[in-house]
């Protein structure tokens, strides 16, 4: 809880809703003949609408990126390292969007939502998206908001997958992507442990093939172990070292097999069930295959530069040392991928202990670059108007 | 901006797709790029120089050449491969020299040259490594491990086919002198060559 609000946040935040009645095809093949997104805004839009951000959420994000949306909150918005007065994604400067992507369970259409069609949550009758339909409906609440041109899309891990896909979907409304610490398409290892976070989910007792909101009960303890398995991915093991260590709960051996005994046990179970009670576990299945399909160069025979020929946009790929889920040579992929496409880009390799998570640490040299990019976009937004 | 950069700016025609391999700050490419319509991308290591390059908006790749080869770029996806005062610090030059025809069409090669007449005089007279103002390091804490002379170069580039296009030859100032012409190998400080294969 903030006693008085940091003089670099964004301060209190109200959340909005967008109500979309226009039907949106989704790749799948079916179609969602209305729904809703949550979003919010920071900053204010300038008269030529030239410095409107999108910010994109990874799996278990959410619209709420930066502030506090009461006194009593006990952390600030997701990203609030990164998006503020002064930050990097400098609010004085930029009109900053973030919206829970459909299919989340925060406030947006999702499968803990109403389906119209039955009057009950949708359940497992949720369409499966992609990062594709993603992006079409990321366009329709651009379009809501007046932004022809975002002046950048920005997003880490699976957000940078949308950064990306606007590239290639809407390369005249885009003009610079921030992908970081991700990946043009997950590796077979990636989808192994989805595979491994659906099975936990899927084999609860209480999961009802996805029905449970009908049988007033949820699968907790399937997804806290989905998120325990997704979680040890998001750290590195020399973060999770330092952390815990071999360290015991009462410094001596059990010799029992049910007891949590290691500090690093106890940690997973405080996480995993901490998550477990504020997330849906169909959106987490969903989330995890829309992971999966992600595969730009598909479409193109496998040929990444080949899906890139129409982007317009500057990049901005960086990766971290320690990143063992997206690791540098994923991002190196897309990079090398964008040189054979003679697309403007910059790449960075971060050096940073903490793994896949380093995307949300504020590290000094992570700042430093993100933020002489970001000025510079500031300074082009501003001679362009 | 300094000499050697001015001199090869002349080299690089407008709207060349050009691969700056070392490109410190970022100065060379940002000139390119505003007056000469160039579209091109610098590799660099050292993050300070990362960073300024960002805030020109110059394309900037982390990427050690000495960890990394250069595999990762096309044959011939470059019209020039640029390479300041880098070639004496690589592992293997000989291997990059090969590599930077491979990728690009032209190459532009700057270095200290090693046969200059006060380099030699250091050596002759105190029988010590020399250093100097363009050479300011002790033999054990150099990067530059594969120094040499104009003539050195000369004899790789005979060795590989490699075809000089333009030479020529400046100060520590970078300024070019006339007598520098004269005995190139003696008098001149850095080397700034432009092959082809």
């Amino acid at each position: 809880m903030p006693e008085t609000i940091p003089p670099d946040s964004v301060g209190i935040v109200t959340p909005e809703m967008a109500v979309f009645d226009e039907p949106l095809h989704l790749e799948c093949g079916k179609q969602l003949d209305s729904y809703q997104l949550i979003y919010e805004t920071y900053g204010e839009l300038n008269a030529d609408r030239s410095n409107a951000v999108l910010i994109c959420h990874a799996l278990s994000g959410n619209h709420h990126v930066a502030g506090y949306h009461s006194m009593e909150d006990r952390k600030p918005g997701w990203w609030d390292s990164c998006i503020g007065p002064g930050k990097p994604i400098d609010t004085n400067r930029f009109y900053v969007v973030s919206l829970n992507n459909l299919g989340g369970c925060n406030g947006s259409t999702g499968p803990n939502t109403t389906n119209p069609a039955t009057g009950k949550p949708y359940g497992p009758d949720f369409p499966v998206v992609t990062v594709s339909d993603w992006v079409a409906s990321q366009a329709r609440l651009a379009d809501s908001l007046g932004i022809e041109c975002w002046a950048a899309v920005i997003g880490g891990s699976l957000g940078g997958m949308q950064a990306l896909q606007w590239s290639i979907q809407f390369p005249d409304r885009i003009r610079n992507a921030l992908i970081i610490a991700s990946t043009p398409k997950l590796t077979t290892q990636n989808i192994a442990f989805n595979e491994v976070a659906r099975k936990a989910i899927t084999s609860d007792p209480n999961f009802h093939d996805g029905r449970y909101y009908e049988h007033n009960t949820y699968p907790s303890k399937g997804l806290m172990l989905a998120r325990m398995v997704g979680h040890i991915t998001y750290l590195s093991d020399a973060s999770m070292g330092e952390k815990f260590g071999r360290d015991l709960r009462n410094q001596a051996f059990n010799f029992g097999l049910l007891d949590v005994e290691f500090e690093i046990e106890s940690y997973l179970h405080y996480q995993g069930e901490r998550f477990s009670k504020n997330f849906d576990a169909n959106t987490y299945l969903l989330m995890t295959r829309v992971l999966d399909y992600f595969d730009p160069a598909r479409k193109h025979g496998g040929n990444l530069a080949a899906a890139l020929k129409g982007a317009k946009c500057r990049f901005f790929v960086a990766s971290f040392t320690t990143d063992w889920r997206f690791s540098p040579e994923r991002s190196e992929e897309l990079v090398n991928a964008l040189l054979e496409a003679k697309k403007q880009v910059s790449y960075m390799e971060i050096d940073a202990p903490h793994g896949h998570d380093a995307f949300l640490i504020p590290t000094p040299r992570y700042m430093d670059v993100f933020s002489a990019y970001m000025n510079r976009i500031a300074e082009e937004t501003k001679g362009a108007s | 901006m300094r000499a050697d950069l001015e001199i090869i700016r002349e080299w690089i025609r407008p709207q060349n797709h050009v691969l700056d391999l070392g490109c410190g700050d970022g100065t060379l490419l940002a000139y390119l790029s505003e007056h000469k319509q160039v579209q091109g991308y610098g590799l660099e290591i050292d993050s300070a120089n990362i960073t300024q390059c960002l805030k020109k908006g110059v394309n900037v790749i982390e990427q050690d050449l000495d960890v990394k080869d250069l595999s990762n770029f096309k044959d011939k996806s470059f019209d020039v491969v640029v390479m300041t005062q880098a070639l004496q610090a690589v592992r293997h030059p000989d291997i990059m020299l090969e590599e930077m025809l491979r990728i690009g069409k032209e190459c532009i090669i700057t270095f200290p040259n090693f046969g200059y007449w006060r380099l030699r005089l250091y050596l002759m007279q105190k029988g010590r490594m020399p250093v100097s103002r363009t050479l300011p390091y002790t033999w054990y804490n150099t990067p530059n491990i594969h120094l040499c002379t104009f003539k050195d170069f000369e004899a790789l580039c005979y060795q590989k086919n490699i075809h000089i296009l333009n030479r020529t030859v400046v100060d520590n100032e970078h300024r070019q002198r006339w007598f520098n012409k004269v005995w190139p190998n003696f008098l001149g400080q850095i080397a700034i060559y432009h092959v082809t294969r």
